[in-house]
């Protein structure tokens, strides 16, 4: 009894520290977050028997994870968390993105899908302008919709192009002379993001010496080349991070919160609402078909399966736990769910057998605990999917602003309230407990 | 000032009506062709009535589980995501216990639970089994509508229709997963092959028959073979089948036409109907007029929910095949029946349905196999932004 009475005080001063440490610094809580998970994964990876190139290699993959989930998430927010825009069809956008991307960087021979052989930038650029233009096409009549019309009409446009993509027409067809396709169901293969890490390595003076530095410490070149790879998705989405917060800084972005919390009152001050909404759908959706390229289609190689409705509300679940209408929410939202609930799990059943076999099916399962923990780990993905919707259901009933959702965001360029720090470009707050207004209500 | 306002009002009159007058035309157009496709020879008759039926049949499981989504999205006002969920745990429930009956004592019960062994299942050999999995289906899927309600809706009573909206999509990962996490991934066969009603031609006489899955029309060595046969009438020469409709269609259709009626009696004969369509209407006004809301609720769960499983398990009977996602892709078609026929009205959505089955399954005379769905779900954006409030004009009935 009187030790928990004395631990108190202890825990007390802890959450003190922690708070005083990340809220307000955005900076901090998402490395704090990251180290967090690093930890997490370093001691079960160690636990597992791996070495530093295992250890290295986990930690790329659940940050490669990260970082993509974090761009997307990013560029929903902008729809959903700024706009108010209810779009779940960011499987659909992104599909449009990368195969544009795709069919115009792959080689005119390559087999499956027909390409047109462009250079890389024109095809990155050419895909986010096709995203842009279908979202605004999209958006034009959809606009005018309610949020959960709004909601059937993107998850339906999504299914159409999913659908379309694998459709024969335009599995392969002549454009100009020129065979071009999506190569249907059988999927299109182009010049894949993730060989970054070689071309890097190779192009860069000194490069081959992070080689000779890896086999010295045991991590194996491909490892280091998907390290490589990994720091451009991590750019990719600090630039998204950093567009977003100027956007949503700007005066552009003060017209979009206003729009999400009463469209009237925007447009009654002579806004011209719905001219916002089209450019943020626009914009968003670019920014989906370049992560949709980056990283869903990291390999050189997508089909229709890779773009099912699943991710974009896997995208959504991620958004939901950091908080509609943060941007440092959303990254960290995109890390907590990529990393925690969707790596974590195949993570840990992927290097820990339990011993013997696993029974067969659901009914054997039940003879006892051990048999039916050997299926739960043999099934987690299953386990996982089920968590991720428990975790959403939670999230709606008690937390829907998530992590970090609904920050008063000052309106003003400089914080009218910060008088000392009012030349601050960011505000990072010298006082965090006289200023609860900037203050994340789950800084910690 | 008057005329200028005239005016503007006139022109989005007009502005409204074009985009129905257009969609009156392409609906006219496409009828146009397919008549001149049948009469030019380029259609034959019996592709276009298999089309036709095959869609009707479809049409009406759609307009069944679409009555449960219907009622809660007007009642309680939330797009909900989890229905298509419902369909497949209801499918499974049903399923399962058509297996153990079915199949007792040729195999475990519990491998018979998870689909397993092959109890030879039809309308035919095991007409009670079916029924009873009908009807387990039905009650699966009350109980788990009502517990859903009660663990997830009922404490977000005052929430907005996206907050529910996305709490579903959560519960619709939930269930999803726990049947795969029990039943596995695979696609299954469930059903055995059942004999089919349909309209035959045998050496130039034409009649109404019944024939069995192993025989062909055209290898008969007479109208003795089949099980039943009943000339209607004579001409033209050689066999061939004009219309047919397995046993298992026939019941799917008797089924969902039987239970609409009974929701149509519910809503209009019932003191439960009436309050139910009074909280459609009017929430507000129906609590200060003494109807007890949440009991109204609950009973719009049951009865929707009900409804939902016995759609799953018709439409895996019609189908013979079942998987852990069957239910999730339906529910793009059952949302698009649903709006079609304009959301809270039972007969929007089982007409909607109807149509939406029609053109899944009639698109194909038009567009390649791969995008036939695809027409279906372009169907349903239409409606959304022609006409939100369904192609009845928002009269709803219920």
């Amino acid at each position: 009894m009187s030790s928990a009475d004395s631990s108190l005080p202890g825990v007390g001063r802890l959450r003190a520290t922690l708070t005083s440490v990340f809220a307000g610094h955005d900076g901090r809580m998402i490395a704090g977050t990251m180290g967090g998970i690093y930890l997490l994964l370093i001691l079960v990876g160690l636990l597992a028997g791996f070495d530093a190139g295992g250890v290295v290699n986990t930690l790329r993959a659940a940050t490669v994870y990260a970082a993509g989930y974090g761009m997307l998430v990013l560029a929903l927010n902008l729809h959903w968390g700024y706009t108010g825009l209810f779009n779940i069809g960011v499987a659909g956008f992104m599909a449009v993105g990368t195969y544009t991307t795709a069919i115009l960087s792959a080689a005119p021979s390559t087999e499956p899908g027909f390409g047109l052989g462009l250079p890389l930038g024109v095809a990155v650029i050419g895909g986010m302008l096709a995203a842009a233009l279908l979202g605004v096409l999209t958006a034009l009549p959809a606009l005018r919709l309610r949020a959960d019309y709004l909601a059937i009409v993107t998850v339906a446009l999504s299914e159409i192009i999913r659908l379309g993509i694998k459709s024969r027409p335009l599995a392969e067809f002549t454009l100009l002379g020129t065979t071009v396709g999506t190569g249907g169901g059988r999927g299109i293969s182009y010049p894949a993001p993730n060989r970054f890490g070689s071309w890097a390595l190779e192009t860069v003076p000194g490069g081959g010496a992070v080689y000779d530095v890896g086999a010295a410490v045991g991590v194996a070149r491909p490892v280091i080349e998907g390290v490589v790879y990994m720091f451009l998705l991590i750019a990719s989405a600090a630039a998204f991070w950093v567009f977003l917060v100027r956007v949503g800084n700007s005066p552009f972005g003060r017209v979009l919160k206003a729009i999400r919390e009463d469209e009237l009152v925007a447009s009654s001050l002579g806004k011209d609402t719905r001219r916002f909404k089209l450019i943020v759908f626009a914009v968003g959706c670019a920014l989906m078909g370049l992560a949709g390229y980056l990283w869903l289609g990291r390999s050189g190689f997508v089909n229709d399966l890779s773009f099912r409705p699943n991710i974009t509300f896997f995208v959504f679940v991620a958004l939901i736990i950091g908080g509609a209408g943060s941007n440092t929410g959303s990254i960290l939202g995109g890390m907590v769910f990529s990393s925690v609930l969707f790596y974590f799990p195949q993570f840990v059943s992927q290097n820990f057998s339990p011993g013997g076999v696993a029974p067969r099916n659901f009914v054997a399962a039940l003879d006892g605990v051990g048999a039916f923990g050997a299926y739960a780990l043999q099934n987690i993905s299953a386990i996982r999917f089920m968590l991720i919707g428990i975790v959403l259901v939670y999230l709606m009933q008690n937390r829907p602003q998530g992590l970090l959702g609904h920050r008063t965001e000052s309106a003003a360029a400089i914080d009218l309230l910060d008088r000392d720090a009012g030349m601050r470009a960011d505000g990072g707050a010298p006082d965090t407990a006289s200023r609860p207004d900037r203050q994340g209500e789950d800084g910690e | 000032m008057g005329v200028a306002e005239q005016l503007t009002r006139g022109r989005s009159i007009v502005r409204g009506r074009i985009d129905v007058l257009l969609v009156t035309l392409l609906v006219v157009l496409l009828g146009v062709d397919l008549l001149g496709q049948l009469v030019g020879g380029a259609l034959g008759f019996p592709f276009l009535a298999s089309v036709f039926l095959e869609g009707l049949v479809v049409g009406l499981a759609y307009g069944l589980a679409g009555i449960g989504l219907s009622m809660t999205y007007s009642i309680l006002n939330f797009a909900n995501f989890a229905h298509g969920d419902t369909v497949t745990v209801g499918a499974f429930a049903g399923w399962s216990t058509a297996y153990v009956l079915g199949g007792l004592g040729t195999a475990g019960v519990g491998s018979l639970f998870l689909l397993g062994g092959s109890p030879s299942i039809s309308v035919l050999s095991a007409f009670g089994v079916v029924v009873i999995g009908a009807l387990t289906a039905g009650a699966s899927g009350a109980a788990l509508s009502l517990a859903l309600d009660r663990v997830v809706y009922r404490p977000m009573r005052s929430a907005d229709g996206i907050s529910l909206l996305i709490a579903s999509i959560g519960v619709a990962l939930g269930l999803r997963y726990l049947i795969a996490f029990v039943y596995g991934t695979d696609v299954r066969g469930v059903t055995a092959p059942v004999s089919k009603l349909g309209l035959f031609r045998l050496e130039g006489v034409t009649g109404i028959g019944l024939i069995r899955p192993g025989q062909r029309v055209g290898e008969l060595a007479g109208a003795g073979e089949l099980p039943f046969f009943l000339p209607v009438g004579a001409g033209g020469t050689g066999s061939e089948v004009l219309v047919s409709l397995t046993l298992h269609g026939v019941a799917l259709a008797i089924a969902a036409s039987g239970l609409m009626l009974g929701v149509h009696l519910l809503l209009q004969r019932t003191k439960l109907g009436t309050a139910m369509r009074a909280m459609a209407d009017n929430k507000p006004l129906a609590r200060v007029t003494g109807i007890p809301t949440e009991r109204v609720i609950r009973a719009t769960w049951i009865v929707g929910g009900a409804l939902t499983g016995i759609a799953g398990f018709l439409i895996v009977l019609e189908r013979g095949t079942m998987s852990f996602t069957f239910g999730w892709l339906l529910l793009l078609f059952i949302f698009s029946a649903v709006i079609l026929g304009g959301i809270g009205s039972i007969y929007g959505a089982m007409a909607g349905g109807i149509i939406i089955g029609l053109v899944d399954s009639m698109a194909i005379i038009w567009l390649p196999s791969s995008l036939t769905k695809a027409a279906a779900f372009a169907v349903l954006i239409l409606v959304l932004i022609v006409r939100p409030d369904g192609l009845f004009g928002g009269v709803t009935t219920a």
